[in-house]
């Protein structure tokens, strides 16, 4: 019963995203804001569904939903969608609902491709841990993913500007400082969920494992991408990295999450593998 | 029937010299001319705008010819010749009347299509014409139907949005840049009208602080004064670039004043926080190649009029839409004043009828013996269900778009003889 519930739910899911994205993009080529209070309503209605359809994988598997590649992918355009909703709730930059919810259906669309199936709970994995290990990697995740939009606007933007066109995008597109802000908030936020998730992640192979760190694909990658996030931050708060440079740190940092969730799973195996 | 017409007469850019206008220009404000206005006779309702760009008369009246050449002498007074008036002046009637007065407040008719300041001169000489009950009902609907119409053209199109002034781009590029303005300090280097002029716009979107380089700095000082600022002397520009946000250049030097090698360790002071060029001079003070650098954004002049052109060009566009809206607009007003035009005509129709069944019931009442409250109560009702029953299809007509007898006047004259309305009032 549950799992029907739970298809019925994740094509809704996939169905509104795709109306919120359709009417953000219209919103962009019209400017018209009424458009842009419908599209944030859909949007949020999406958020909902989402949560209800990670909610009865949750009761119909018994455990947090994030251990297959599908639930991983949805739980990672859920924490998009929140983190987005979030940090509209207290910032406004211009048309970043539009790139955000592109990405969002992109992600859907990935989830949907993948099997829905849902596998037990190998030994290893039941664990408290779980949920906060994933959980807020996953968060950061979807952080990072609102600075890997930040950064594609910001290199729009300043193209627009340093080739003196003024264009189409100059007109739509915030200013340079509102996205250059945006990305020190949002990479500051994941950073930190980051951080939380590798520790976690840590301990937990501590206690189930007997190890700390055993240089598992997924792991050196995740290590990686921590780098390069850590990298910027510092210079950033440093010798004041920002603009153009962030931004392009931005979508590097990106590329390597997006690769620590599947390239690694894909290509490289190791121990955080189960839901291949 | 009523011979009242709105009546809009007056001058403007497009029409007159200044030389005429200024003559023309009421010196004793708007309360003293509205006052002589009034004395006008036949004038029922009467509205003035007076700007630099045009004098305008709006009026409800009856038009006849010792009215219209009293309204164009006070318009005019004596110091332009007659034959001359009537070159300038130009004088609509009713819907082109309305039109005309939408235009005018939707900054249509400007001389800077799109200006905003046109708005605020219309409320403020209604404001004078209220406070001294020159408007009346026509009036009154129809300037606030223009400031709405004003609104509305502003909301639904970019006209008002596009920067078409030099300095007007150099604010547009700064907010896209640093987001606002407030907060930001500017540099202007070298004098010049437009460098000034430029950090006149600026200052008034908010910037904090002006410092003020020149070769001589007695010139710095004098002008920073103006300003409110700071001056310093050429010697002090690279650490000065390094507190600045904005700056003007506008120097008559011959040759470039900045390089790029000179600007490179300045960023890394400034840790990268953007820099904003503006080369107003002629030849050129800055290298362009200062643009490569990252967060340093230069524009010369040719780029900022090259955004001028361009929202020149955007604001055209969104000229024709807004003259869409205003045409729609007053069809509307037109339409709700043919009617008001109407509604006497329905309404005395109505209480014919109703009168009739009333006479009629009252009449034949008193010859219904037997019947209960109840009972008299029907025939009442069915008295009225008649005669309105009756009207409906001539008030259907009344109301309806058709105009199968010429225009609306004659339908209303038409039905008002047919039913007898006139004779009503004499007996």
């Amino acid at each position: 019963m549950i799992q029907e519930v739970g298809i019925v739910l994740f094509f809704m899911v996939l169905a509104v995203s795709f109306l919120s994205c359709s009417a953000y993009v219209v919103f962009f080529i019209t400017q018209k804001k009424q458009i842009r209070q419908y599209a944030r309503y859909i949007l949020m209605g999406s958020g909902i569904l989402q949560t209800l359809y990670i909610l009865s994988r949750a009761i119909a598997s018994g455990h947090t939903p994030i251990t297959s590649q599908h639930e991983a992918v949805v739980f990672f355009a859920w924490s998009l969608t929140w983190s987005y909703l979030s940090f509209r709730w207290r910032y406004t930059v211009k048309n970043f609902g539009t790139f955000v919810s592109i990405l969002l259906f992109l992600l859907l669309i990935v989830a949907s491709q993948v099997s829905r199936e849902m596998t037990p709970l190998v030994p290893a994995l039941q664990s408290n841990w779980l949920p906060i290990h994933a959980g807020s990697s996953i968060i950061a995740y979807g952080f990072l993913a609102l600075a890997f939009c930040g950064g594609i606007m910001y290199l729009l933007q300043e193209w627009e500007l340093k080739s003196k066109r003024f264009g189409y995008f100059f007109e739509r597109l915030p200013s340079l400082d509102a996205l250059d802000q945006l990305n020190s908030h949002c990479l500051s936020a994941g950073f930190v969920f980051l951080t939380i998730g590798i520790v976690t992640g840590s301990i937990w192979a501590h206690q189930a494992w007997g190890a700390f760190w055993q240089w598992d694909p997924k792991e050196t990658w995740s290590l990686i991408t921590w780098f390069i996030y850590l990298v910027q931050l510092h210079q950033r708060f440093t010798v004041g990295w920002r603009g153009k440079r962030a931004a392009v740190m931005a979508i590097i940092g990106f590329c390597a999450v997006i690769f620590t969730l599947w390239g690694v799973t894909y290509l490289l195996g190791g121990l955080h593998s189960y839901g291949k | 029937m009523v011979s009242e017409r709105v009546i809009l007469l007056g001058v403007n850019h497009k029409t007159t010299p200044v030389e005429v206008r200024e003559k023309m220009a009421l010196t004793d404000g708007y309360e003293e001319s509205l006052q002589r206005l009034g004395r006008i006779e036949g004038c029922k309702e009467y509205y003035l705008l007076s700007t630099c760009n045009r004098v305008e008369l709006l009026l409800v009246a009856e038009p006849t010819a010792e009215l219209e050449e009293e309204i164009v002498r006070f318009l005019f007074g004596d110091r332009i010749p007659k034959e001359k008036c009537s070159e300038y002046l130009y004088m609509y009637y009713d819907d082109e009347a309305v039109l005309h007065m939408f235009m005018v407040a939707a900054s249509l008719d400007s001389m800077i299509v799109g200006e905003a300041q046109i708005l605020g001169q219309l409320k403020e000489a209604y404001r004078f014409a209220t406070a001294q009950k020159c408007t009346g009902s026509l009036l009154n609907k129809l300037l606030h139907k223009s400031f709405s119409v004003a609104k509305r053209v502003r909301c639904e199109t970019g006209i008002g949005s596009s920067a078409v002034s030099i300095s007007y781009a150099a604010v547009q590029l700064a907010k896209k840049i640093f987001g606002s303005i407030a907060g930001k300090k500017v540099m202007l280097v070298g004098a010049g009208e437009m460098a000034e002029l430029a950090a006149e716009h600026l200052l008034g979107q908010g910037v904090e602080e002006v410092v003020v380089v020149n070769r001589t700095l007695s010139k710095a000082v004098d002008l920073a004064k103006r300003f409110d600022g700071t001056a310093a002397s050429l010697d002090e520009l690279h650490l000065q670039l390094e507190r600045v946000d904005i700056i003007i250049s506008s120097t008559g030097a011959k040759g470039f004043i900045l390089t790029k090698e000179e600007v490179r360790p300045i960023m890394r002071a400034r840790r990268n926080s953007p820099l904003f060029f503006i080369d107003i001079a002629v030849p050129r003070d800055l290298d362009p190649v200062l643009s490569d650098l990252e967060n340093v954004y230069l524009y010369d002049i040719d780029d900022l009029q090259h955004i001028v052109e361009k929202n020149k060009s955007e604001r055209d566009k969104e000229a024709v839409k807004a003259k869409r809206i205003v045409e729609e607009e007053s069809l509307k007003f037109s339409k709700w004043r043919e009617g008001m035009a109407m509604t006497p005509t329905i309404m005395s129709l109505r209480r014919k009828a109703d009168r009739i069944a009333k006479d009629e019931f009252a009449k034949t009442a008193k010859r219904l013996n037997g019947l209960s409250a109840k009972e008299q109560k029907m025939v009442e009702k069915m008295g009225q269900a008649i005669c309105s029953k009756l009207i409906h299809d001539p008030l259907q007509y009344l109301k309806s778009e058709s105009c199968s007898h010429g225009n609306k006047e004659q339908k209303i004259e038409f039905m008002r003889s047919v039913f007898g309305l006139d004779q009503e009032k004499d007996e």
